[in-house]
């Protein structure tokens, strides 16, 4: 899977999660760049992740990610 | 597990409950709860259920239960649910140093929390999480010989609970560690979210526990599911009776037989517990009966049925029939066929009936319905196992009646005498039971615990009644609650009547009602007022304080002048005693 089809899939669960389909996600994108995305909603997210690309955050990766970008990698390295 | 995810049950929240019924639910949690609520919340959309929630916040439960002015105990809850999870128990557990007698401490706490919860909120139902039972390995398999460890400390303390709880009518469990047994720990449980957010439950088993919790507020609030119809070839034994005959069809040692055995002792066993059995097959009614009268490894026999419907009708008309005779509510059936075409149909003519996929291969029928927990309820009694019988001799009686030119006629041919008795404590938990259940001729639609009715029981400020009922066909047994209230020297207020339907049109209402003014006269009141309270089910009391002499106030209440009241014609004789 290309970076730009991880990307569209993220953008996706966000569509979801905060049930928004106005979010443009992007590289940069970070949880003050989203009303919504307080720390309730940020397990919500990792949650869902996990369940589309099929593996688990560590627990570094869910409390270190810094943008959309961080979890991007991560899910590139994990799949 | 619900097919819904949490996502989903999140978007949910966002629906106009307006016109749903409203649940008033209070979360206390020593972990963090907010998921958990929003997925009760979210479930609650699922089933119409318009919850209200006040989450508190976290590891507020001394707070919130001992001070008379905290948000739970100004919430005016009717359900308090609390969830203490397992990880915090160790925590306890491991800085206790008396580890044998851990269980018991812990036990005391909480059997406080229950005492608190029903020293502040009259009504409240309490649902207590039972604990996640696991071993943290420091012994070993030996852990379940020695008392000190984890493993057999959490055990003792669920027992201890659930062992409280028998003396304690309004505490109900929800059991995780079924959950779990369920959908395996690796899924229910997501450690991480513990160490960062101090969430004990993964995002993918809230909906389970989400799902269950709203079937105890259900069963506790009066839906129940009280009949079970089934299909019979290939749904109760391998085969075609009408092709393979007698031999033939795979019942017990033969073929797939094993299956089908465990699935009928499942269907017993519900039966023994309540739960009305009846047929709906395409078949000739003899063929259909055969194997129950002949085959030796039949489980299930005729007498476990209330009705056995075999012909070529369509399953719609034939389970509308029984359900018509059995007398209970449509959304109190589950119908259990095999065929995927005949379950379609039977959904699409009867939207409120419960019709569960069964999988193709009868090996998963037993765990694949186990799954659903299509039969909560909120209460038991000795004599649930008679139901059988007096919707058998129900289903005599409309026989019966047919011979009869005129109704009365069939009435006095009954024989009925009714028994009327102050709530005594061997009732009580048929009683409460009966307010639970009861949805069609309930007037007020006041539901009580077991509690709660020995309380009004032993309050001078009520008189309280139960009748009983038996004809010539059988003993219905109580089927019928008066409360009555003294709100003034001269007013009675009939504070709760509840009917069984089983005994409609037999005279019992004119019977309770020249009972209630009787009453009235002999204890020096002049007036007997009645409420209606409209719900969604008991249409059919609308009229009958106005039918039975009563004067209508308006705004739904009707009064009885007692020195005036005319009696009630009825043909059921009194056994006071």
């Amino acid at each position: 899977m290309s970076r730009e089809e991880i990307l569209k899939k993220v953008n996706e669960i966000f569509w979801d999660v905060f049930d928004d389909e106005s979010i443009v996600v992007t590289e940069e994108t970070t949880a003050a760049d989203i009303e919504d995305w307080d720390s309730l909603t940020h397990i919500t997210l990792i949650s869902e992740v996990e369940d589309e690309f099929g593996f688990t955050f560590a627990m570094k990766d869910v409390l270190g990610m810094k943008n959309v970008g961080e979890m991007l990698d991560i899910i590139e390295e994990q799949i | 597990m619900t097919g819904i995810t949490f996502t989903k049950l999140k978007k949910n929240c966002k629906t106009d409950m307006t016109g749903c019924r409203e649940y008033r639910l209070a979360v206390l949690g020593d972990c963090a709860t907010q998921h958990l609520a929003t997925a009760i919340q979210g479930y609650g959309v699922e089933e119409n259920m318009a919850f209200k929630i006040y989450d508190a916040d976290y590891n507020q439960i001394d707070a919130q239960l001992l001070d008379p002015s905290s948000e739970f105990c100004q919430f005016g809850a009717q359900f308090a649910l609390i969830y203490m999870c397992s990880e915090k128990l160790y925590h306890t557990f491991a800085e206790t140093e008396d580890k044998t007698g851990f269980a018991d401490k812990i036990y005391q706490k909480i059997r406080s929390y229950w005492d608190l919860v029903n020293r502040q909120q009259l009504s409240c139902s309490i649902i207590q999480f039972l604990f996640v039972e696991f071993d943290d390995r420091i012994y070993g398999n030996y852990a379940a010989k020695t008392k000190a460890s984890f493993l057999y400390q959490v055990k003792r303390l669920n027992c201890l609970l659930m062992d409280g709880a028998q003396e304690i009518k309004n505490v109900f469990f929800m059991d995780l560690n079924g959950i779990q047994l369920q959908c395996g720990r690796e899924i229910a449980y997501d450690d991480k979210l513990y160490y960062i957010a101090k969430m004990p439950l993964s995002t993918a088993v809230l909906p389970e526990v989400a799902k269950q919790v709203t079937d105890i507020v259900k069963a506790v609030s009066g839906a129940i599911r009280k009949c079970v119809i089934t299909d019979l070839d290939n749904t109760l034994w391998g085969g075609v009776i009408g092709d393979d005959g007698l031999e033939g069809i795979q019942i017990g040692e033969l073929g797939l037989g094993h299956a089908f055995e465990e699935f009928q002792i499942w269907l017993k066993e519900l039966k023994n517990r309540g739960i009305v059995l009846a047929v709906c097959s395409k078949n000739d009614e003899n063929t259909a009966k055969e194997p129950f009268l002949k085959h030796p490894e039949m489980v299930l026999r005729l007498d476990d049925f209330s009705m056995f419907v075999a012909n070529w009708e369509d399953k719609a008309s034939n389970i509308r029939f029984i359900q018509e005779t059995l007398n209970i509510g449509m959304d109190s059936i589950v119908f259990l066929d095999d065929n995927p075409f005949e379950r379609e149909q039977v959904r699409r003519a009867i939207p409120d009936i419960t019709v569960p996929e069964l999988p193709e291969d009868p090996a998963q029928y037993l765990s694949h319905l186990r799954a659903l927990n299509l039969f909560e309820t909120a209460s038991s009694s000795e004599s649930d196992k008679d139901r059988t019988q007096q919707y058998q001799a129900e289903a005599k009686r409309t026989i019966s009646r047919q011979q009869y030119q005129n109704y009365d006629e069939y009435l006095q041919s009954l024989n009925m005498v009714a028994e009327v008795k102050p709530f005594d404590r061997f009732q009580f938990p048929r009683i409460a039971q009966l307010t639970q259940r009861s949805n069609q001729f309930n007037l007020r639609t006041v539901r009580c615990t077991e509690a709660e009715i020995e309380r009004m029981a032993e309050d001078d400020r009520f008189i309280t009644f139960y009748f009983t009922l038996r004809d010539d066909f059988g003993d219905h047994g109580l089927i019928s609650v008066v409360i009555l209230e003294k709100t003034d020297s001269d007013t009675l207020f009939m504070y709760n009547w509840l009917m069984s339907c089983r005994v409609l049109k037999r005279g019992m209402e004119e019977f309770i009602i020249n009972k209630v003014i009787d009453t009235a006269r002999k204890e020096g009141y002049k007036r007997v007022v009645g409420e209606y309270i409209q719900t969604p089910k008991n249409a059919m009391v609308k009229d009958i304080y106005e039918k039975l002499g009563f004067r209508n106030l308006g705004e739904g209440r009707f009064e009885a002048d007692v020195e005036q009241f005319v009696r009630n014609r009825t043909f059921i004789v009194g056994s006071e005693q």
